[in-house]
């Protein structure tokens, strides 16, 4: 035991006196979190449209109106020729065009029917969708209030309500997969170097030489940084309530102790790749370009999980930040007990337990 | 000039000898190229549903096999409970409850009108409005077939009606791929250069063999330049095998532009992020210390690149973050040559702010490497 708190002194030692890692480590999950927290979104405000109105009449007018103020819209230019469409979405700002033909109100009262045309740059796929999506819906509005008067028959009509998230708000879904992004990969990170600097710089020898236990060299190298983290954990925690008014539903102990198993997952794999790999640059290539986009999209976060191929939904399955998502929306924003997350906790347990147990076998005492 | 190549010569032997790195560099962006974009899709297909039905009639039944034969949802349950619905939502079986109260039928024939209510599962706020755009879309075209096919022509005709007529263009089949794979290529160039740039210096730096340069006449742009130019060109190759192996031959995405324009841009854009990687060097003495640099600049270049979500509803203060990183150009360029043609006139701003970036990141590293420790 004694020898063991030599180590963990020892180790202390190498992390407070880098300073500027240390810096680096704290400073980067607090600016990360705010940056991210409030610029990850996938509500599309603002979008610059085009209106090419030919026939400028009542009905015409009103619908623009209604655009102009929807806070998704924002109206660039009323008139174009249809041949300036394309040449205005080359340039790439304009995303959608909605065009009205002539004498749009005539037809719609006189013929019973009239036409608009939405044009959406569809070279983002999502955002043109949903922009259709929004005018649509928009232009739904103007009809429905224009038949307000008259009665309808057999009118079907559908409540929908927004659970867990009513304004639809972005933050709800990307701060949990922020904050399992940052915690994990941080983690990683900084153990994946910590044995193979030894052996690169040569100090690993004099370990080796020394009637040390390999199992507490190992553990006691994860250990600095296991606080570190829980700090930052504590960090992280208090920013997204604070800062990005997310609320904690379900239990803060709860929560605080699953983190902590994420944590040591993450410290585990990072041991392994550390204990895997002959130099830094091969270990940090592997944790950061290796893990870093893998990471990003099996989290699920992004993009829907169930919406991937089969063989990615299964691989996903190994990434542990993909479980603690899940558990960190079922606690913050579901407010469900342990009972609804105990399956995603035992698949982290297995998992740091296997990572755990690879690494130490890794370990080579001999040095070539 | 001698000199830089001598430099080169020492750099690439450098290169090639560690062979396990070299495999890493080359091997991992394409495998990540090849997989990736497949995981990044948005086209909402299987939308889980659990339809309460407490009606039981032959309308309620009639609906639930429209939203069926739709093939946006998947029947997760199909019950007599509402609670027991919501349970499902929690443990993450369903997306959407809709209910269907009793005396569905009836009621709609008698009052001329009921009301269905639908629960959607809103964390994920996009997913939930699609789902509850495409679910109120199947019953409103249910509700109109329920109208011609019981009331007289008559009745039914008689009202305006707005047609929404919507294209996509560019993208007709908005198909995922086709804008994902441009910007996933663009972020892993981007992490090769920069990230191995600043790591290959620093490691001189920790291994000692930086003080051997030192004393040597070398000039400080020759130093700079001979580490620039080695990962300059296994950019353009990492970006070449991207473009034309994974991006033409998997997913048989054929550029609309010109192939010249993006390597006029790759090429000035690769010098920014390299000067990129140069600054981050000079400012760490450790490897360490360069990766957790070169992360933190990774995460702002995957997150705030405009790569997955619209850099356009960004809120406006991170909109200028968004600006100051190279990546948003280079991402904006490839989807605009690649998808809808864009030529030098069109990218013309964008070349002058890359070129700009580039000039100012690689005079602030030489600026700042110093010879003396």
């Amino acid at each position: 035991m004694k020898q063991f708190l030599a180590f963990v002194r020892k180790e202390f030692y190498h992390v407070f006196r880098d300073r500027k890692t240390l810096l680096l480590l704290f400073g980067m999950p607090i600016a990360q979190i705010i940056l991210f927290g409030f610029a990850l979104t996938n509500e599309i405000k603002n979008t610059k449209i085009v209106i090419c109105d030919n026939s400028n009449d009542i009905a015409t007018r009103a619908i623009i109106d209604k655009l102009e103020v929807s806070k998704n819209f924002e109206i660039e230019q009323v008139f174009l020729n249809n041949n300036e469409i394309e040449e205005t979405f080359k340039k790439g700002k304009v995303k959608l065009v909605i065009v009205f033909p002539p004498n749009f109100n005539h037809s719609l009262n006189h013929e019973n029917k009239a036409q608009v045309q939405i044009i959406a740059d569809a070279s983002d796929p999502n955002t043109a969708n949903t922009l259709t999506m929004y005018a649509t819906s928009i232009i739904g509005d103007y009809h429905k209030e224009l038949m307000a008067g008259r009665k309808i028959p057999l009118q079907i009509e559908t409540e929908m309500r927004m659970i867990y998230n009513p304004e639809l708000k972005g933050a709800t879904n990307f701060v949990p997969g922020v904050m399992a992004l940052v915690l994990f990969l941080v983690s990683v990170l900084m153990t994946s170097v910590s044995i193979v600097r030894e052996k690169e710089s040569g100090t690993m020898e004099v370990l080796l030489v020394s009637p040390f236990n390999a199992v507490l060299v190992v553990i006691s190298k994860a250990i600095p940084y296991f606080f570190l983290s829980i700090i930052n954990l504590i960090v992280i925690l208090v920013l997204s309530v604070t800062l990005l008014d997310m609320t904690i539903k379900g239990s803060v102990i709860l929560l605080f102790l699953e983190s902590a198993l994420l944590i040591i997952t993450a410290l585990s794999l990072g041991l392994l790749i550390s204990n895997s790999t002959a130099s830094q640059q091969t270990a940090m290539i592997i944790s950061l370009m290796g893990m870093l986009l893998p990471t990003v999209l099996f989290t699920g976060f992004m993009f829907p999980l169930e919406n991937m191929p089969l063989v990615l939904q299964v691989i996903s399955n190994i990434i542990p930040a993909k479980w603690y998502y899940i558990i960190v929306k079922s606690i913050m924003i579901k407010g469900l007990g342990f009972s609804a997350i105990w399956k995603e906790t035992l698949i982290l347990m297995g998992m740091t337990l296997f990572l755990l147990i690879v690494s130490i076998k890794k370990f080579k005492v001999r040095l070539s | 000039m001698r000199t830089l190549i001598f430099l080169l010569q020492k750099e690439f032997r450098q290169i090639f000898r560690d062979k396990t790195i070299l495999r890493l560099i080359i091997a991992m962006p394409i495998i990540q190229l090849l997989v990736m974009p497949l995981a990044a899709d948005y086209e909402i297909k299987n939308i889980n549903i659990s339809i309460v039905d407490h009606d039981r009639s032959a309308f309620s039944q009639k609906l639930v096999s429209k939203i069926v034969a739709s093939g946006y949802f998947k029947l997760a349950d199909y019950g007599n409970s509402f609670e027991e619905g919501f349970r499902l939502m929690e443990k993450n079986k369903a997306d959407l409850v809709l209910e269907i109260p009793a005396d569905f039928e009836k009621q709609i024939i008698r009052e001329n009108t009921q009301k269905l209510f639908v629960a959607v599962n809103a964390i994920n706020g996009t997913k939930a409005m699609v789902g509850s755009t495409y679910l109120g879309n199947i019953i409103s075209d249910f509700n109109q077939n329920l109208r011609t096919e019981i009331l007289p022509p008559s009745k039914t005709s008689n009202s305006p009606q707005i047609e929404i007529v919507s294209s996509n263009w560019f993208n007709r089949f908005l198909n995922y791929p086709v804008f994902m794979v441009p910007g996933i290529l663009v972020i892993l160039v981007s992490m090769v250069g920069a990230f191995m740039c600043a790591l290959n210096i620093v490691k001189e730096k920790e291994v000692g063999t930086i003080e051997q340069i030192n004393v040597t006449p070398i000039r400080k742009h020759h130093f700079i330049l001979g580490k620039l130019i080695p990962f300059w060109i296994i950019g353009m190759f990492v970006f070449s095998i991207g473009l034309f192996l994974v991006s033409r031959v998997v997913y048989g995405i054929v550029p609309e532009g010109s192939i010249l324009v993006l390597y006029s841009f790759l090429s000035i854009y690769l010098l920014a992020v390299l000067g990129l990687g140069l600054i981050i060097s000079t400012y760490s003495n450790t490897q360490q210390q360069a990766m957790s640099l070169a992360f933190f600049f990774m995460m702002i270049f995957v997150l705030m690149g405009g790569l997955f979500t619209s850099v356009d509803s960004m809120p406006e203060w991170s909109q200028w973050i968004a600006r100051l990183n190279p990546v948003t150009y280079f991402i904006e360029v490839m989807r605009m040559v690649i998808m809808k043609g864009s030529g030098f006139n069109e990218i013309k701003n964008h070349m002058i702010i890359i070129t700009g970036f580039a000039i100012f990141f690689n005079t602030w590293a030489i600026i700042n490497y110093k010879k003396t420790s």
